[in-house]
């Protein structure tokens, strides 16, 4: 039904004098306020992200050494974290270190989530506060904590154990069983942050659709594989690639912990960096480390951005 | 007691008769799981408060015999704690703060003003959130090295002082609130920045408490960001200065150890207790929405 425009609808007033209506509709004055608006956050990141990354780039084709002037020396350091068997392990292990521990984490706290995600469940919210709270503890506290829990002479878990016929021995002093360790403990530190947002994942799966699976006969563990996991896929990408970046930058329980040692089976990507660039002064070697992860670290990120891209698009 | 609270209690109860052996079985999962999780939180403050002989004897125990603070006497001696503590809380607090200001008006600009390469200026942010800080740690220090800002507040602060996660989450936020909600002050005259302070803040609290409580915690409980920045041991912070007691120059006593934790997850813990529901819940729909 389209009534008739009244003549008072169509009348428009005439604009005022002097112009323009409002002085702030002007394109340039729109310009210099969002400018404004923007500026402190651009000088941080420009000046303490974007900067230093150009400069690590350019330190990473040189023999920078904190002495004397630097020399271009081209692709040599990347030739050698990827020839020199010890230089290359610093990627193998972070390789190792992501490989134990993405999917443990990860595992754990979708098995978790879906556990705690039964209504019938007594003591819900205590459990989700445990699980979560090793999330809040630092990454340092935590290696101090389960170093002392699995010491070989006074920790009570190793002593537990041992009551159950399982010998542990000197976990973090053996170059089998030290990375198991430092990656156990990032599992401890951090499935939480994973199990909270599949927690959510879940909460958000229509229940219609089970009632409608229910309906078709479907079982539990049917419903599970052809409603639950499914619908997660999305927010399971998500955890996976957010675990594997955490993984990539794997440091403090290492420092804490092991040192990097025994024998160099903990040396992860930012341990090395980390003693190459500050102990042992050897800059552009570290800088072309430092390259190494952010490309590892970029291609996880546009996996990411691939994923999501097609939700995301109605963002800009 | 009230009529709804026995009502509530009635239900209970029911809830307990009508238990089928499954979820049986996942509540004993859950209560085996949260017991491994929690005891090293355990751990710490039950060997904080032993005395040194309980904690070397063998076999070892979970609770003291005999309770001391002598453990947490040794700490503050050890280190200078009180100092330790305060710096952690002025570096974790003085990037929360600067960074919830910046942060909130570059989000405000990007995603409620129209101007010239806004969606190109988005991503270039996003790509930023790309890059680890350890990928930039060398030349980042010798920038901060510089400007002679190692050792000191700025130093610590200054880098982290704005950051692109914060920028994207809440420029989402911001994004998601209606639009007219500022129409009425646009028609009296108000300009962006009195829109930005009196009407999209207040509404964006909830927002800013998540992000301002994710950026304490993890600046709180970095290690490496201290570790590089201060070489002095005044100037460093809780996390950091508790790994000077394991270092080369002697084995410090595991009970002083666990004192030094106990005191720097405190803080983080008694709050975390206090918010938990809506931190938790906050923290769900940080990455994903």
């Amino acid at each position: 039904m389209s009534a008739p425009q009244s003549p008072a609808r169509r009348y428009r007033p005439p604009a005022p004098l002097g112009g323009r209506p409002r002085r702030l509709d002007s394109p340039w004055r729109r310009n210099a306020m969002a400018a404004g608006f923007l500026a402190p956050a651009l000088i941080i990141i420009g000046l303490f992200t974007i900067w230093p990354m150009l400069s690590a780039l350019r330190l990473s084709f040189t023999d920078a050494s904190g002495f004397g002037d630097p020399e271009w020396v081209g692709l040599q350091n990347y030739v050698d974290v990827f020839s020199d068997p010890d230089l290359l392990k610093a990627v193998t292990n972070t390789v190792l270190y992501t490989v134990l521990f993405t999917p443990t984490a990860v595992l754990a706290a979708l098995g978790l989530a879906l556990l705690l995600n039964s209504p019938h469940l007594p003591f819900r919210s205590f459990f989700r506060t445990a699980l979560f709270v090793p999330f809040v503890v630092s990454f340092a506290v935590a290696a101090f904590a389960w170093s002392y829990l699995i010491d070989p002479q006074v920790g009570l878990l190793n002593y537990w154990l041992r009551g159950m016929g399982i010998q542990m021995g000197n976990v973090l002093q053996d170059p089998t069983w030290a990375m198991p360790m430092v990656a156990f403990v990032a599992v401890w530190k951090l499935f939480g942050f994973y199990f909270v947002i599949f927690l959510a994942g879940l909460q958000d799966i229509p229940s219609s659709l089970y009632e409608a699976a229910r309906m078709d006969g479907a079982g539990p563990w049917s419903r599970l594989r052809h409603v639950t996991l499914p619908l997660l896929s999305n927010t399971m990408a998500f955890v996976l690639i957010f675990a594997m970046i955490a993984a990539l930058q794997a440091f403090d329980q290492i420092y804490v912990m092991t040192g990097g040692g025994p024998y160099g089976s903990t040396q992860t990507l930012v341990m090395e960096i980390y003693e190459s660039g500050f102990r042992k002064l050897e800059i552009g070697f570290a800088s072309a480390l430092s390259y190494v992860l952010l490309i590892a670290t970029l291609m996880l990120s546009l996996v990411q951005f691939a994923f999501f891209g097609r939700r995301e698009k109605d963002m800009a | 007691m009230s009529t709804a609270a026995v009502k509530r209690n009635r239900q209970r109860l029911q809830k307990l008769r009508e238990l089928r052996p499954s979820t049986v079985l996942a509540t004993v999962a859950l209560i085996i799981v949260s017991a491994i999780v929690l005891l090293p939180i355990v751990i710490i403050v039950l060997t904080a408060f032993k005395p040194v002989a309980e904690v070397n004897a063998y076999p070892p125990s979970l609770l003291p015999d005999a309770w001391t603070l002598d453990n947490l006497k040794t700490v503050t001696s050890e280190l200078p704690f009180l100092r330790l503590v305060g710096n952690s809380f002025v570096f974790a607090g003085g990037v929360t703060a600067f960074a919830l200001v910046f942060d909130s008006l570059a989000a405000y600009a990007l995603a409620r003003m129209d101007f010239k390469g806004r969606k190109v200026l988005l991503i270039a942010i996003i790509a930023t959130l790309m890059i680890p800080f350890q990928a930039t740690l060398i030349p980042l220090y010798q920038l901060v090295a510089d400007l002679g800002w190692v050792n000191t507040y700025t130093g610590l602060i200054a880098p982290r002082a704005a950051d692109a996660f914060g920028i994207f989450f809440l420029r989402q936020f911001f994004l998601a609130l209606p639009r007219d909600i500022d129409a009425a002050a646009r028609i009296d005259g108000a300009g962006e920045f009195r829109i930005f302070r009196s009407i999209v803040l207040p509404n964006a609290v909830p927002a800013l408490l998540t992000l301002g409580l994710f950026t304490f915690v993890n600046n709180w409980n970095d290690l490496l960001w201290p570790l590089v920045f201060t070489t002095d041991a005044e100037m460093g912070t809780i996390t950091s200065g508790l790994t000077l007691l394991t270092g080369p120059s002697g084995i410090v006593p595991h009970g002083v150890m666990m004192a030094g934790s106990l005191i720097a997850i405190l803080p983080l813990v008694i709050a975390f207790l206090f918010i938990q529901r809506r931190f938790i819940e906050n923290i769900a729909t940080t990455g994903l929405k």
